[in-house]
């Protein structure tokens, strides 16, 4: 008997300080996405009745959804996000593989100072270069063109590249390498065909961060972007759903829905990557 | 004739084929050095950081000491811009309210994050998936989860204002206990359109946001920790407080002021959630100095002035990163 009171005890105890919390901490963290979809798929006749409740959907539609596909550019935007972030993500992973086995590897003078100036350029935030930028980029003809994208993404997934991978690179052994040379390979033999094949997870991780960070990034594209078919997702959204004050909130829901699930997707896939990446990055 | 002609391009060929395998070689022989190698390698990453971040920053330094607008060629102009700036009550309200949003934000996230990570780290079914779907927030692209907080969050319809009112119902209809007739904030807060609301708003949303990368981040530094500090601290008799106190916390302390750090910087030039949330309104009540140098650079078309606006982060910037580097190094040490 006391041994059962003393069960029902912990239990108890479990519930208060651990299966309440972190309930309450998922359902926050997850309501705002229930909330997308319940919304995207209300009448607007439903929606805008301050009487019902707003947790039930009588009569479910997909209006909203179609209007999403078919009379706005959306998939038009979806097709601009992808390509600027494969292409920025191709030129940052390029740019960052080289340099940071440069970094993590070879002793050259400058290597250090080098170092510190990436970690300085890691930090400089869109926000502080965003008007200069749109002077150089009308100077390169590229405004109001996916191109300006391509260019500007990697300055800020460069650094942040080449400082992951500076990590990585120092976990892989430098006797395979020291190997591969005695067999008669060059330096850059080795660098090619040892170092960067056991390197793949890790630019596989600071791949899927590049893209998800250029898939979902506003200021420069808010700015440098003009006309509405070359918009990306997330400006394309805010900027033609809203028209001066009227929110389109069916729509606008719709396309923050199905703005989000290219990335989740992405995710889902490479969710332990992600997470080794991450804490990669921190601890790099 | 045709002989020699013939001759000729295959010598050419030949002398060609040569000059070719010499080139290689000779490049080959360079790359093996070093020190050639190492600059070799940067070239791609120190081209775009040249054009695209050092040029533009020295165009930013330029331009914030000129009057240039839209279309129109500047003259220099010292430090009005500054000098104009410091004098506005916008620009001030603005730079207090980075500076707040960013400590108190960066601070909420930091405890919860810690709360969550300590949550995560227990073992229990569904544990991978839970933590996969907690990072969601951090995944999805900001502006578009912001869109769902407006939503949530509007004058009229907010959902959180609902179900404010239906508690309100409740306790009418239940215990008929009517404190006054009218209390404003049990037909809920205007959360946006209240400049006492609004900030605490766009922290929420923040937080709300920022939370995953905490929580995650924190996750993977506990999960560093050596399970016999905990036994001996165990032998020693602390209890879970004091185990959190002294054994984890010391532990962490080294990946925590670089998450602090990596978040604080993000979340001080943070643009997306006031555009989206109040575009710096109510009465310029929200604005932050990003937000502000684009209304002043964008939609007024002052490209200096916005370029000092913007400029006004570096010092800030540059404080939080040496101070946070130097306690790294001073913790190092110990």
């Amino acid at each position: 008997m006391s041994t059962s009171a003393f069960v029902g005890e912990t239990y108890r105890k479990r519930l208060i300080v651990f299966y309440i919390p972190l309930f309450l901490f998922v359902f926050a963290m997850l309501f705002p996405f229930f909330w997308m979809l319940i919304t995207s798929i209300k009448t607007d006749a439903e929606l805008y009745n301050r009487r019902v409740s707003p947790f039930l959907v009588r009569d479910p539609t997909f209006e909203h959804w179609r209007m999403l596909f078919q009379d706005t550019l959306f998939l038009q935007w979806v097709w601009n996000t992808l390509w600027v972030a494969v292409v920025s993500t191709g030129i940052s992973l390029f740019a960052g593989v080289l340099g940071g086995y440069a970094l993590a590897r070879l002793t050259f003078r400058g290597s250090t100072v080098f170092s510190i100036w990436i970690f300085i350029t890691y930090l400089v935030p869109p926000a502080l270069l965003f008007i200069p930028l749109t002077g150089v980029m009308s100077f390169f003809g590229l405004m109001d063109s996916r191109a300006s994208l391509m260019f500007a993404y990697p300055t800020f997934l460069v650094p942040f590249c080449i400082w992951l991978l500076i990590g990585y690179f120092q976990t892989i052994p430098k006797e395979l390498e020291e190997c591969a040379r005695i067999d008669g390979a060059t330096r850059v033999q080795a660098m090619v065909k040892i170092v960067l094949p056991l390197a793949v997870p890790g630019i596989l991780s600071a791949g899927i961060f590049a893209f998800t960070l250029s898939w979902n990034e506003f200021l420069y594209a808010l700015v440098f972007l003009s006309s509405p078919e070359n918009k990306t997702v997330p400006v394309g959204v805010t900027g033609e759903l809203i028209l001066g004050d009227v929110f389109f909130w069916g729509p606008l829901m719709a396309g923050a829905l199905f703005g989000s699930v290219p990335v989740a997707i992405v995710y889902s896939f490479f969710v332990e990557h992600y997470v080794s990446g991450m804490t990669g990055a921190v601890k790099g | 004739m045709a002989d020699t002609s013939a001759a000729t391009a295959r010598a050419r060929v030949s002398a060609s084929r040569a000059g070719e395998k010499s080139r290689t070689s000779w490049l080959t022989t360079q790359l093996e050095d070093e020190r050639v190698l190492g600059y070799v390698l940067l070239v791609p990453a120190f081209l775009l950081i040249i054009v695209f971040i050092a040029y533009p920053f020295a165009l930013g330094v330029w331009m914030a000491l000129t009057d240039k607008v839209v279309g129109q060629p500047g003259s220099f102009v010292g430090l009005a811009n500054f000098a104009k700036l410091l004098d506005s009550d916008i620009f001030r309200t603005a730079a207090w309210n980075t500076v707040f949003f960013t400590v108190v934000a960066t601070a909420i996230k930091a405890a919860l994050g810690m709360w969550l990570a300590v949550l995560l780290n227990r073992k229990f079914r569904l544990s991978r998936v839970t933590r996969a779907a907690v990072l969601l927030p951090f995944i999805v692209p900001t502006v578009l989860s912001t869109l769902v907080w407006l939503w949530m969050l509007d004058g009229t319809f907010s959902v959180f204002n609902w179900i404010l009112r239906w508690l309100w119902d409740l306790e009418l209809s239940v215990f008929g206990l009517v404190v006054k007739e009218d209390f404003g904030y049990i037909r809920g807060p205007n959360w946006l359109g209240d400049p006492a609301w609004a900030m605490g708003s766009i922290i929420m949303a923040n937080v709300w946001r920022g939370l995953p990368f905490f929580a995650i981040s924190f996750l993977a530094a506990l999960q560093t920790v050596p399970t016999e500090l905990y036994d001996a601290a165990e032998i020693d008799g602390a209890s879970g407080w004091r185990k959190f106190w002294n054994v984890t916390l010391p532990m962490i302390k080294p990946v925590a002021i670089v998450v602090v750090v990596f978040s604080f910087v993000v979340t001080f030039a943070d643009f997306q959630l006031v555009y989206v949330l109040t575009r710096g309104g109510p009465y310029n009540s929200t604005h932050l100095l990003a937000t502000l140098a684009y209304q002043i650079s964008m939609h007024a078309g002052n490209l200096g002035e916005g370029a000092a606006t913007a400029l006004f982060m570096v010092p800030l910037l540059f404080v939080v990163i040496v101070l946070q580097l130097t306690y790294l190094r001073r913790i190092g040490v110990d």
